[in-house]
């Protein structure tokens, strides 16, 4: 079956992928958080939401972290990144938060390509008007700014993880619309296209079996570096608290609900933010790497 | 080119009306009241029905959207629901503060991220190479919150009270004040257009001390803005430098540069004369993309520094079913877009002698 031929480069690509310095060093990084995800309930010293007050008598809120490795009293309790002005433990929280992190890039990004790639898909393949009709409301989607028009649909949604996760997929629709469209274009009238098609072969099984294979490859690339950017925005959308309602422990709502006492708990902001850093780097990293070995434009 | 340039305009007609019909139905579908939203949640329904009249919401939408379509054209955007002023007033307002933030923060990142991507594609793989792109690649995936709220930390509370200590917030100190240009140049007994594009510019705080030698304002002035352009501009600084990197690599690799090394050119030369001219189209088409960027993270950024701009109204007419001021600050957003658009594409022509733009 051609379908699958066309997949084996991509899998002979991998290796290629992990010669990258780039992609192995930001796989390295997803998989310590998607371990740390996996293991959160076992290597989080606290439940995300617990209240230290009444398990830790003495305890302060706003604490810095307290290591006694590195010299921290002995008779203060220790928490590797301090605590927020709830009395909750941040190391804990920040553990939990990856598994919404990672879930959020993956989610979002996924919903954007199957919307995506099937609008581009019917634009290329009917061509005329639907294109027409299609790739202009993908211009007139792509003129606003991204998080603009995320707190708009979220306005309209209601607020709430899920909601910001369909928002921000909405707002990246047009970029995987493009690519299939551009792609289907591209293939529709090759001769083994056509060859296909005179063997009686369905529209859809031309656009699966034939189309699809071929688009498969900028779309997973760009997917990958469409995933960092996904998290920072749901990230945006949290701090501005328009995001993960007020207990979950998501990172940027983690910063957003502390804003006014980062200055004087510098933590509550470092922690956090540095776990989104790496998580979008790490996605970066590896979408790089990617690109650079699917792509055959970059072989020099 | 002026035709050109007549049949783009004309092209956005369209696309305008597009957007105004898709921002007017969608701030209706927003659900909430504007009328508790405005008034409070006590508002009886008699003021409700009072408030609906008075702006025109007890009308079917598509009467609205035409009586909305005639204020446009003679170029009223309305009256403020909740801040009961003009729209117009509002943007001639709030505009010139996002305006001067971006511009601060575009040029931070073209002047930073050009220079690196140049030196990273000459000294390609070298150490300089893999540190600045290390250092892009965490610039471009660190949030502008987390980023604008720890250079507020660093600056304004760690170095307090040392000469780099500098204003987390606001655009002007307190008792610092910018003297409009209307009154710096006597002409307050102007109005209408003239009045309001004087006013406009007089908003853009920097723009108009300098012009008007305002010293003591124009420094205040620029302290208060450094913090937030860097958080505005890291992200586009870290795109600039990887396209001017990537674009430069491309354009070294060509044979007319292996030509200007045989004559024996040096590098600098090469690179700077023959190589970059070339490679800078990619560049100033990402320039050219990066207005989205920089309008998503004023809303980040004027959040976090205080700053009442166009991100922030938008923002919160949003949250507070603003209608008349998300139809009209949307408007402009997408009229700017357009615009720098078009200057995206006549600039091609002049940096590059094989596009023909008339064609």
């Amino acid at each position: 079956m051609s379908g699958e031929r066309r997949v084996g480069p991509l899998r002979e690509k991998s290796g290629a992928v992990l010669r990258q310095r780039n992609a192995r060093l930001g796989l390295a990084i997803l998989a310590f958080f998607a371990l740390v995800a996996i293991l959160a309930p076992v290597i989080a010293p606290f439940a995300p939401n617990a209240d230290l007050l009444s398990l830790e008598p003495g305890v302060k809120s706003l604490a810095p972290p307290c290591i006694h490795l590195l010299g921290c009293p002995a008779d203060q309790w220790q928490h590797l990144m301090g605590t927020d002005s709830n009395f909750r433990d941040v190391l804990s929280r920040v553990i939990w938060g990856a598994r919404i992190s990672l879930v959020v890039g993956f989610v979002t990004v996924g919903f954007a390509i199957v919307v995506g790639a099937t609008l581009g898909a019917i634009a290329g393949f009917v061509g005329g008007r639907t294109d027409g009709l299609i790739m202009r409301a993908m211009d007139i989607l792509l003129v606003f700014p991204s998080l603009i028009l995320a707190i708009a649909i979220v306005t309209v949604l209601g607020s709430g993880l899920a909601n910001a996760l369909l928002a921000i997929g909405i707002v990246a629709i047009p970029v995987y619309a493009r690519i299939m469209r551009a792609s289907v274009l591209t293939v529709r009238e090759a001769d083994y296209v056509t060859a296909s098609r005179a063997l009686g072969e369905s529209q859809l099984g031309i656009l699966v079996r034939r189309v699809l294979p071929n688009a498969l490859t900028p779309i997973v690339v760009a997917g990958t570096l469409g995933i960092g950017g996904a998290v920072l925005d749901v990230a945006a959308l949290s701090f501005i608290g328009l995001g993960a309602e007020p207990r979950t422990p998501e990172w940027g709502l983690m910063i957003g609900l502390e804003r006014n006492r980062v200055f004087a708990a510098p933590h509550l902001l470092i922690f956090p933010g540095l776990a989104i850093s790496l998580t979008v780097l790490a996605f970066n990293l590896f979408g790089d790497g990617l690109r650079d070995a699917l792509d055959p434009r970059l072989e020099r | 080119m002026a035709s050109y340039i007549l049949r783009r305009l004309l092209i956005s007609i369209p696309v305008l009306f597009a957007i105004v019909l898709v921002v007017f139905v969608v701030a209706r579908v927003l659900p909430g009241d504007p009328c508790t939203a405005t008034l409070g949640e006590r508002a009886t329904e008699e003021q409700c029905r009072q408030f609906a009249i008075r702006f025109g919401l007890d009308q079917p939408i598509p009467v609205q959207f035409a009586a909305y379509l005639g204020q446009v054209a003679s170029g009223d955007l309305g009256t403020s629901i909740k801040f009961q002023l003009p729209v117009t007033d509002l943007i001639i307002e709030r505009l010139p503060t996002t305006i001067e933030l971006s511009f601060y923060a575009l040029l931070f990142a073209i002047l930073v991220g050009v220079p690196l991507g140049i030196v990273s594609a000459w000294r390609r793989n070298s150490s300089v190479d893999v540190g600045t792109m290390l250092f892009a690649n965490i610039g471009f995936s660190t949030p502008v919150f987390v980023l604008g709220l720890l250079l507020a930390w660093i600056f304004a509370i760690v170095l307090k009270g040392t000469p780099f200590a500098l204003p987390p917030s606001g655009r002007l100190s307190s008792g610092v004040d910018v003297i409009p240009l209307a009154e710096v140049w006597g002409l307050t007994a102007l109005d209408g257009l003239p009045r309001a594009f004087l006013d406009f510019l007089s908003g853009i705080y920097t723009l108009t001390a300098l012009i008007t030698f305002q010293w003591e304002a124009l420094v205040d002035a620029s302290r208060h803005l450094i913090l937030p352009a860097i958080a505005l501009g890291t992200i586009p600084l870290a795109i600039i430098a990887r396209i001017t990197r990537s674009s430069l690599l491309d354009v070294l690799a060509l044979d007319y540069v292996r030509t200007a090394r045989a004559k024996g050119l040096g590098e600098r030369s090469v690179i700077l004369r023959h190589a970059f001219r070339n490679a800078i189209l990619p560049v100033v088409t990402i320039i050219g993309l990066q207005v989205g960027i920089l309008l998503s993270g004023a809303v980040l950024t004027e959040t976090i520094f205080n700053l009442a701009g166009v991100g922030k109204t938008v923002y919160d007419a949003i949250t507070g079913r603003d209608y008349v001021v998300i139809q009209g600050f949307t408007l402009v957003i997408a009229i700017g877009f357009l615009i720098v658009n078009l200057l995206v594409d006549i600039s091609y022509a002049y940096l590059d002698p094989r596009v023909k733009v008339g064609g």
